[in-house]
C-alpha cells in the first residue's frame, strides 16, 4: 500500500513538471541579458534582468511602426477579454431568457438558428467574415475584435441550460405576486445565476484574451494589438535580429500568460464548475 | 421547455433581436458566401468571377498538396487526441487517488489552460530553438540532431509536444471531475470484489467514464482540428514551405497569402461538412449519455 502511493507521487510529480517547467524556463530566461541566452542557452536560474526587461517590453515601442508597447498591447487584451465576455454574457442570457421562459411562434426557429453556430468554429469560414467585417467597415476597430466573435452560442446553450433547471415554482410565485417579465427576470432570475455568470465570465475572459487567428486578421495597426496577436510580429522584429532578443520576446509571453492564469488559479471552483456543466 | 411560461406580443424577440443580428451578420451569411464562392472562381485581381461549378472541389481534393496536409492533419490528430487523452486520464486517476497535497496537484495541473495556444507555440519555439534549446540538447545526448523549422518530421514532432501540453489540462479538469462523481459505494463494493487496483480500474472504473471520454474525444479532435492554429502559426514562423501544416491552416494560406479564394472556400466548405458529422455524433452521444447511479 505504502509503497503504491509513493509510485502515484512520482507520476504526479512527473505530471507537474512537464506541465510547470515550460512556463518556469520561459520565466527565467525573461530574466536574462539576451547575450548570455545567446551564448548558453535556455536559463534554468533567475538572472539579474528582470526589471529591465520587463521595463523594455512594457514601456518602450517595438515593432515595425516603432508605435507600440507591451502596455497598449495588456490594455488592448483587457478591452478584448472584457468586452467579449461582457458581451457575450449579456447578449446570451437575454436570448436564452426569452427562449425558456416565453411561448412565441418561430420560437424553435430562432432556438435552431443559434444553435446552427455551435456546428461551425470561426476558423472555417474565416475568409468570408473577414470580407463582410471589411465591407461593414469595421477592420482595426474595438467592435470588429469584439462582435463577431460574440457569434457563436455556447454562453446561450450555457444559459438555457441552467435556466431550465430553475423550478417553475418560482415562476408561478412570482407571477401570482404580479410580478412581469422584466421584474422576474431582474429579481430572480439574475440574482439565481450569479455563480453561473461568475463561471462563465472567466471561461469568456480567458477566451476571449487568447484569441489570435481573429485579431491577427481584424488588427493591421498596431496600436491596436493585443499581446497574443502582437507576440508573433515582435518575435519576427526581435528574432531576426543578429542577437536575438530571445529574453524580450519571452518576458512578453509571460505578460500574455500571467492575467488569465491568475483568474483561473484564483476563481478555480467557479472555473472547474463553469467548465465542466458548460460543456455538458 | 418551461410549463409556464409568458406570453408576450413583442418582448421575446427584442430579447433575441441582438444574438439573432449577430448570428446573422456574422455567421450566416459568411457560412452562405463561403458556400457561394465556392462554386465561382474569382479573378486574382478583383475583376468579376466565373461559375465554374464543383470544379473547385475537384480542384482541391485531387490535388497532391491537400492530400499531403490531409494526412498529416490526420496523424496530427491522432496523436494529439491520444496523448493528451491518455496522459490526462492518469494523472486524473492519480490526483483522484492522493490524500496528501491533491489539490495542490489539481492547480498545478490546470493552470496552462489559461495559455494561449500561440504562447504555448512561441515557448514551444524557445524550447525547441536549435541554439538555445534545452530538447534539442537533451535529445543530441541520444545522437537525434533536432532541426525545427528544416526537417519536417522533427517540426512535427515539436508540434505535437506542444499541443498535447496544451490541451492536457481540459481533459485532466473533465476525467477528474468524473472520476469524483462515480460513487463511493460503487468503489467499495468492487475492491471488496477484487484486489487487483489494475484489474478494477479496467473493469469498473474505465467503463464508468466511457461518456467522458467519448465527449472529450471530440472536443480533442475539435482542437486538434481547429485551435491549434496559433501554435503551427507560431511554430512554422510564417514560413509555411516544406512545413507541416493542417488543414485549417491551409484554408487560410490559400485565402489570405495565394488569394485562391474559390479554393480556400471550396476547403472551407469540406472543413463545414466534417465539423458538422462531428457535432452530430457528439449530440448523438449527448443524448445517449450513458448515467449510472
Amino acid at each position: 500500500m505504502k509503497k503504491n502511493q509513493i509510485w502515484d507521487h512520482v507520476i504526479l510529480l512527473v505530471g507537474v513538471f512537464f506541465m510547470v517547467s515550460p512556463v518556469v524556463l520561459t520565466l527565467m530566461t525573461s530574466t536574462h541579458d539576451a547575450i548570455t541566452v545567446y551564448k548558453e542557452g535556455v536559463q534554468f536560474l533567475p538572472g539579474g534582468k528582470f526589471l529591465e526587461n520587463y521595463e523594455t517590453v512594457l514601456f518602450q515601442a517595438g515593432g515595425f511602426t516603432k508605435e507600440v508597447d507591451g502596455f497598449v498591447m495588456l490594455k488592448n487584451s483587457m478591452i478584448l477579454g472584457l468586452g467579449f465576455a461582457i458581451g457575450k454574457i449579456i447578449i446570451s442570457m437575454l436570448a436564452a431568457y426569452a427562449i425558456v421562459y416565453f411561448r412565441f411562434p418561430m420560437a424553435s426557429l430562432c432556438f435552431w438558428i443559434i444553435f446552427a453556430t455551435l456546428l461551425l468554429p470561426l476558423e472555417v469560414r474565416i475568409l468570408p467574415s473577414y470580407e463582410i467585417v471589411q465591407q461593414l467597415g469595421m477592420v482595426n476597430t474595438y467592435s470588429g475584435l469584439i462582435v463577431p466573435l460574440i457569434a457563436s452560442a455556447t454562453g446561450t446553450f450555457f444559459f438555457r441550460q441552467f435556466f431550465l433547471s430553475v423550478p417553475d415554482e418560482l415562476l408561478e410565485a412570482a407571477r401570482i405576486d404580479g410580478a412581469g417579465p422584466w421584474k422576474f427576470f431582474k429579481d430572480i432570475l439574475v440574482p439565481l445565476s450569479q455563480t453561473m455568470i461568475a463561471a462563465i465570465f472567466i471561461i469568456m475572459f480567458v477566451f476571449g484574451w487568447n484569441q489570435y487567428l481573429w485579431p491577427t486578421l481584424m488588427t493591421t495597426d498596431e496600436s491596436l494589438f493585443t499581446l497574443v496577436r502582437g507576440i508573433k510580429q515582435i518575435l519576427q522584429v526581435w528574432v531576426g535580429a543578429q542577437i536575438p532578443a530571445f529574453n524580450e520576446a519571452m518576458a512578453l509571453a509571460i505578460l500574455a500568460i500571467v492575467p488569465p492564469v491568475l483568474i483561473v488559479v484564483i476563481f478555480q471552483s467557479w472555473f472547474v464548475k463553469g467548465l465542466v456543466e458548460s460543456d455538458k | 421547455m418551461k410549463k409556464v411560461q409568458f406570453k408576450s406580443p413583442l418582448l421575446p424577440y427584442l430579447l433575441l433581436l441582438p444574438q439573432l443580428a449577430i448570428v446573422t451578420i456574422f455567421f450566416l451569411w459568411p457560412a452562405a458566401e463561403a458556400v457561394r464562392s465556392s462554386f465561382y472562381l474569382e479573378d486574382p485581381f478583383g475583376f468579376g468571377s466565373t461559375f465554374v461549378g464543383i470544379d473547385n472541389f475537384t480542384d482541391t481534393l485531387t490535388s497532391s498538396d491537400y492530400g499531403r496536409v490531409a494526412r498529416f492533419t490526420a496523424v496530427f490528430t491522432f496523436f494529439v487526441t491520444f496523448l493528451s487523452l491518455g496522459i490526462a486520464l492518469l494523472l486524473a486517476v492519480k490526483a483522484d487517488k492522493v490524500i496528501r497535497g491533491a489539490s495542490s496537484y489539481k492547480t498545478l495541473l490546470m493552470w496552462v489552460y489559461a495559455v494561449a495556444p500561440p504562447v504555448a507555440g512561441l515557448i514551444g519555439v524557445l524550447l525547441f530553438d536549435q541554439h538555445v534549446g534545452p530538447i534539442v540538447d537533451f535529445f543530441a545526448m541520444f545522437g537525434w540532431q533536432m532541426q525545427i523549422g528544416v526537417n519536417y518530421f522533427d517540426t512535427s514532432f515539436a508540434m505535437i509536444v506542444t499541443s498535447v501540453w496544451k490541451q492536457i489540462p481540459v481533459n485532466f479538469i473533465f476525467f477528474l471531475s468524473g472520476l469524483q462523481g462515480i460513487s463511493k459505494s460503487v468503489q467499495e463494493a468492487a475492491s471488496i470484489d477484487c484486489r487487483s487496483g489494475m484489474r478494477r480500474f479496467w473493469t469498473v472504473t474505465f467503463p464508468l467514464l466511457a461518456p467522458t471520454g467519448f465527449f472529450l474525444l471530440i472536443i480533442n479532435i475539435t482542437y486538434a482540428f481547429f485551435d491549434t492554429f496559433g501554435i503551427i502559426d507560431v511554430m512554422v514562423k510564417g514560413e509555411p514551405g516544406n512545413n507541416p501544416v493542417t488543414l485549417v491552416y491551409k484554408v487560410y494560406l490559400d485565402g489570405f497569402r495565394g488569394n485562391d479564394l474559390g479554393g480556400s472556400s471550396a476547403q472551407s466548405v469540406i472543413l463545414m461538412a466534417l465539423v458538422f458529422i462531428l457535432t452530430i455524433i457528439q449530440f448523438r452521444l449527448i443524448e445517449r449519455r450513458v448515467h449510472y447511479t
